[in-house]
């Protein structure tokens, strides 16, 4: 439903069973992708699996490019967005890695492909599990960034991205990220909607208009009919002024996600915060923690057991990453007397994880400044249980006591 | 020079060029330039076809070859590969 029709009733829905992939894979069946080139990754691997059944039963009407590689996945969808067309890919760890170069060229051209990421561990050792290296790595790539917490969460993000990624004041291509096995294999009641609603809701991807080189007015596509060079040598001379632009996209990327979240929750009746963040129990929260993905759900119930026994404990859930919520992270913490960042990746030699980097530096010109801890936790797929989350809770309740950090930067569930 | 460029405001996205190549001047870069000997060239256009600029030019009237100065950047592709030797790189 655009802005300014009538109100709608919520839509009529189905629930299925369905695992995070396939949550994926349905929502991209229902968004009128036209183009899909994808390379096999576990744990991607069954999001176009499907897809590639619904192509063969006829049930879309999607080219679908089979490949040699990631690199060549992201390359072919990145030319067929520049061609007006919509684009869909999927992968994740080595996958998302090999892609390195050409996420660059996606967001530079300004090809508004969607990806789904199924967050899995980087070699070596060689693992298949789930931690964020891999696309938080990747936090510098032009690509709007969300992570859902549940495969109803990606289901509803995935539709959501198309919408987001072309509208013709951003065009820039975004990542929809869903923890690996523990959404990816993970069969979970997913209520989608009619093909029909989501169709509607996503519509057909405008064309901005463009001057060509011979100063005619032209869509902003590869035509025959209009030729155009998209990304060609680009030196000193205009490169930094074309990096800028894409700043400029970015920073207009917050209130389209909210927009078009709003818009989707009136149809859908699902919410997820404001779209950019979701603070869960922070209205007064004394201590808090922020994450992203599935480990938001399980820290979730450990606020409501601490809020039980009078604790004042809250949760600040990040769907995006990039753009980071600036306004919304330091709104929601502002209030808080200790935050504690639990990020599932690392940098190395570097002061804590990339959650951490956003959150502490935002806070640094709060007027309160409270003090911000750091854990890294489940690499490579190791359990985040309720107590270690109570842990951190608990470290937090003695930072508010005594005033002191003691280790601002932690290591969790790792054997010493 | 830098003043009289596009800001990024104005700019097209993505690199999108507003000026035909044509436009865009090359002949800058280059170090030597290529120069040919009339009466050697049996203008047989071998140069022509190999120029990776489309910078040699076949004038008809004249029964010359013409180098494009503005874009010829100078490679020496043409010099190479001329069967008769008739083009020479001359330093700038």
């Amino acid at each position: 439903m655009r802005k300014g029709d009538k109100k709608m009733a919520i839509a009529k829905q189905e629930m299925l069973a369905l695992n995070g992939d396939e949550a994926v894979a349905y929502a991209v069946k229902q968004s009128d992708v036209d183009v899909v080139a994808a390379y096999p990754i576990t744990p991607q691997t069954i999001i176009v699996e499907r897809f590639s059944e619904y192509v063969h039963n006829g049930e879309v009407d999607t080219e679908f490019v089979c490949v040699e590689s990631e690199h060549s996945a992201l390359t072919a969808c990145l030319a067929a967005a520049a061609t007006g067309a919509r684009t869909f890919t999927a992968s994740a760890s080595a996958g998302l890695a090999l892609m390195h170069e050409i996420l660059y060229v996606t967001s530079g051209c300004r090809a508004p492909v969607v990806m789904a990421i199924t967050n899995r561990a980087l070699s070596a050792p060689i693992n298949i599990h789930c931690d964020h290296s891999d696309s938080m790595v990747e936090r510098d790539a032009s690509w709007i960034q969300i992570y859902a917490e549940n495969s109803q969460e990606a289901y509803d993000s995935i539709i959501q991205a198309f919408r987001i990624a072309e509208h013709p004041d951003i065009l820039l291509p975004a990542m929809v990220m869903l923890d690996a096995f523990v959404l990816s294999h993970t069969l979970e009641n997913v209520e989608v909607l009619s093909d029909e609603a989501v169709r509607r809701f996503v519509g057909t991807r405008e064309i901005p208009l463009v001057k060509n080189h011979k100063g005619e007015v032209v869509p902003f596509k590869l035509d025959p009919e209009n030729p155009l060079t998209m990304g060609p040598l680009d030196l000193y001379d205009y490169y930094f002024e074309h990096k800028r632009q894409q700043e400029e996209a970015m920073k207009r990327v917050p209130k389209a996600i909210k927009q078009v979240h709003d818009e989707y929750a009136e149809m859908s009746g699902r919410r997820y915060g404001n779209g950019l963040t979701e603070s869960y129990r922070m209205e007064d929260a004394e201590i808090a923690t922020v994450c992203v993905g599935s480990t938001a759900g399980t820290t979730k119930t450990v606020v409501d057991q601490l809020r039980d026994k009078g604790t004042k404990a809250g949760l600040l859930r990040l769907r995006t990453y990039r753009p980071v919520p600036k306004q919304d992270i330091t709104e929601a913490l502002k209030g808080v007397e200790a935050v504690a960042v639990m990020d599932r990746a690392h940098s190395f030699g570097g002061h804590g994880g990339p959650i951490f980097h956003e959150v502490r530096h935002l806070l640094y010109d709060s007027q309160t400044r409270p003090p911000v801890v750091n854990y890294i936790y489940g690499l490579g797929g190791r359990d985040m249980p309720q107590h270690l989350i109570h842990r951190i809770y608990k470290d937090l309740e003695k930072i508010v006591r005594t005033k002191e950090v003691e280790k601002p930067v932690q290591f969790i569930g790792v054997r010493e | 020079m830098t003043s009289q460029k596009k800001g990024w405001k104005d700019l097209p996205i993505a690199g999108v060029c507003w000026i035909p190549s044509t436009e865009y001047i090359t002949g800058d870069w280059r170090t030597f330039k290529p120069v040919v000997d009339t009466e050697k060239c049996t203008l047989c256009l071998l140069c022509h076809l190999y120029c990776p600029d489309g910078a040699i030019h076949w004038n008809r009237e004249a029964e010359e070859i013409e180098f494009d100065y503005d874009h010829c950047k100078g490679c020496g592709i043409c010099a190479e590969e001329c069967p008769v030797t008739a083009i020479e790189m001359v330093r700038e």
